[in-house]
């Protein structure tokens, strides 16, 4: 027994066991199994209202800044359930970071933007260095090497979205999550990080949701599908649940759930 | 078929004009008292005001030659003042980091907001009645009664609600997606808070803060029970422990005396009330501005 949970997690880095989702009474997931692998991108579609974001934002425990915002199940992360008692979620979010729908930097010079968050973490090193490599990994640091001490703001949208990337590299998480990191740029901005999303995931692993199903094709090599129905036993609202899990080959060419094919295919969303 | 063009005659813009002159006439009426209290005062203090002023002791009311100055009131009120604010801004900003940050909107936070909101509306009379009973008439500070302290705290009182509710709202006015950002990265609720959302709503708690100092600094109810009055300037550190003199208090005891230079002294002090609560409320204002603009970029 122990041997086996060994050898799951020589490959398993996060894994979701039997976990549901509500807030106050309202179920927004349920009996989510799932199980992610080290250094692969994985997406998570689905229409809206699927749960999906909420599911990724229980990776990391942001779904504690929402209240009345309850778990039930395990969320095992490095052999540890993260929502035990004894956790600490400020731990949680250091090793595994997130990246938001709106880019969201902070008030400060871009430099700062990524000194914040190794500062606060207690690193002593060259912290320039740092700050280069982070926005070299980010694919910004060619466009604003110049000028590091002007706003995070005076940035356009895309890369103030790599920024927060950026950012998040720079506190050297084991994973990191994109809440829908493209949704609010332009085409050509998308394709900048959808670049930079495959030069990290050399050293990280990745987890994103996204409404674009090209980008899910494009950029991940296992796909999550979630749909929501309703439930016999609920009060007559959709509850979210797991659809689908395989490698995006498959899910986007020989789906085995009919929904999926009809969601893959633009019947419903 | 009517015309198209406007009709005065018509009964239907008759009666808009008539509205709209009628709540013209109605804002006239309501500044009107503004204007004539500023000039009035401008015109009866403005007169008074000689450098000897800033420095003099008050005289003794019966002298009628000279009332001498007002020194020793405008030290005091600027001293009760800085006291006031040294109790209600840690405070009142921590009270509201607390309603804004920390609390989930429970039973205590509403109670915390209710208590708040009621306190705004307590008489300030009440506040000084309070602080004598607690702190004068027990001789609690070190065996003073009436003293410059116990002013700053009857002061702090009325200070407080301000200074919690525009940190509450200015607060409440930072994007969440910028907390997301912090706690995202891995800060701790401390460190998001200290080093990001502060700061973000730095100016508008600023404002507040302001307000509410030029508030403290015009009341003078709650100065009778607590700080009273001195005519003597104010030489050191001990001076606390003892009577205080301060503007709105020296304004109440000099315009009731049948002496004409005192009188005069009077005007001059609330010539210069009025114009450093003007010139306080007009900084606030342009602190506010201040933050208008940097927000839209």
């Amino acid at each position: 027994m122990i041997k086996t949970n060994k050898k799951i997690s020589k490959n398993i880095i996060l894994s979701l066991e039997n976990v549901s989702i509500s807030y106050g009474t309202f179920e927004a997931v349920r009996n989510v199994f799932c199980n992610f692998k080290k250094g692969n991108i994985t997406s998570l579609i689905g229409p809206s209202g699927c749960g999906k974001s909420t599911v990724l934002r229980s990776l990391n425990r942001m779904n504690d800044l929402i209240p009345n915002c309850s778990l039930k199940g395990t969320v095992l992360f490095d052999g540890t359930n993260i929502y035990d008692k004894r956790v600490d979620p400020v731990e949680v979010r250091r090793r595994i970071g997130m990246v938001f729908q709106q880019p969201n930097p902070f008030p400060k010079s871009i430099y700062e933007n990524i000194a914040f968050g190794a500062r606060i973490n207690g690193f002593t090193g060259d912290m320039d260095e740092l700050v280069e490599s982070s926005l070299r990994k980010a694919a910004l640091w060619d466009e604003c090497k110049d000028k590091l001490n002007d706003s995070g703001y005076s940035l356009s949208g895309g890369q103030q979205q790599r920024l927060c990337i950026a950012r998040t590299i720079a506190i050297e998480p084991e994973i990191i999550l994109m809440d829908e990191p493209c949704s609010a740029l332009d085409p050509i901005s998308t394709l900048k990080i959808e670049e930079t999303m495959h030069e990290l995931k050399k050293n990280y692993t990745i987890i994103i949701v996204t409404h674009n199903m090209q980008q899910a094709l494009r950029v991940s090599d296992m796909t999550a599908f979630f749909n929501a129905i309703e439930y016999e036993d609920g009060d007559g609202g959709k509850v979210g649940y797991l659809a689908e899990f395989n490698s995006t080959k498959k899910i986007f060419n020989s789906p085995k759930e009919k929904t999926t094919q009809e969601y893959i295919s633009g019947k419903f969303g | 078929m009517n015309s198209l063009y406007y009709q005065k005659r018509l009964s239907r813009n008759i009666g808009d004009k008539f509205f709209t002159s009628l709540s013209v006439i109605c804002a006239l009426i309501a500044i009107l008292p503004l204007i004539f209290l500023v000039t009035y005062i401008l015109y009866k203090g403005g007169s008074q005001i000689t450098p000897e002023l800033f420095t003099l002791e008050p005289n003794p009311p019966g002298d009628d030659l000279d009332a001498g100055g007002i020194n020793p009131a405008l030290i005091g009120t600027l001293i009760i003042t800085t006291i006031a604010s040294i109790i209600a801004i840690p405070v009142g900003v921590g009270g509201g980091i607390y309603l804004a940050e920390y609390s989930k909107g429970g039973a205590f936070s509403r109670f915390i907001r209710f208590g708040v909101n009621v306190l705004a509306g307590v008489p300030s009379i009440i506040a000084g009645v309070f602080i004598y009973a607690l702190i004068v008439s027990t001789k609690i500070l070190f065996g003073s009664m009436y003293s410059g302290l116990a002013g700053g705290m009857a002061l702090s009182i009325l200070m407080l609600p301000t200074v919690i509710k525009t940190t509450d709202e200015g607060l409440k006015l930072v994007p969440n997606e910028l907390r997301y950002a912090s706690l995202g990265v891995g800060a701790s609720m401390y460190t998001t808070i200290l080093k990001v959302t502060l700061p973000s709503a730095f100016r508008s708690i600023a404002t507040g803060v302001v307000l509410g100092i030029a508030r403290a600094a015009g009341e003078t109810a709650p100065l009778i029970f607590t700080a009273l009055f001195s005519y003597y300037y104010i030489t050191g550190f001990g001076d606390l422990f003892y009577e205080m003199g301060s503007l709105a208090v020296l304004i109440y005891n000099f315009a009731l005396e049948p002496y004409d230079a005192q009188n005069k002294l009077a005007w001059a002090a609330s010539f210069i009330l009025v114009l450093t609560i003007l010139s306080v409320n007009i900084f606030s204002r342009i602190l506010a501005a201040f933050t208008e603009k940097t927000k839209r970029v």
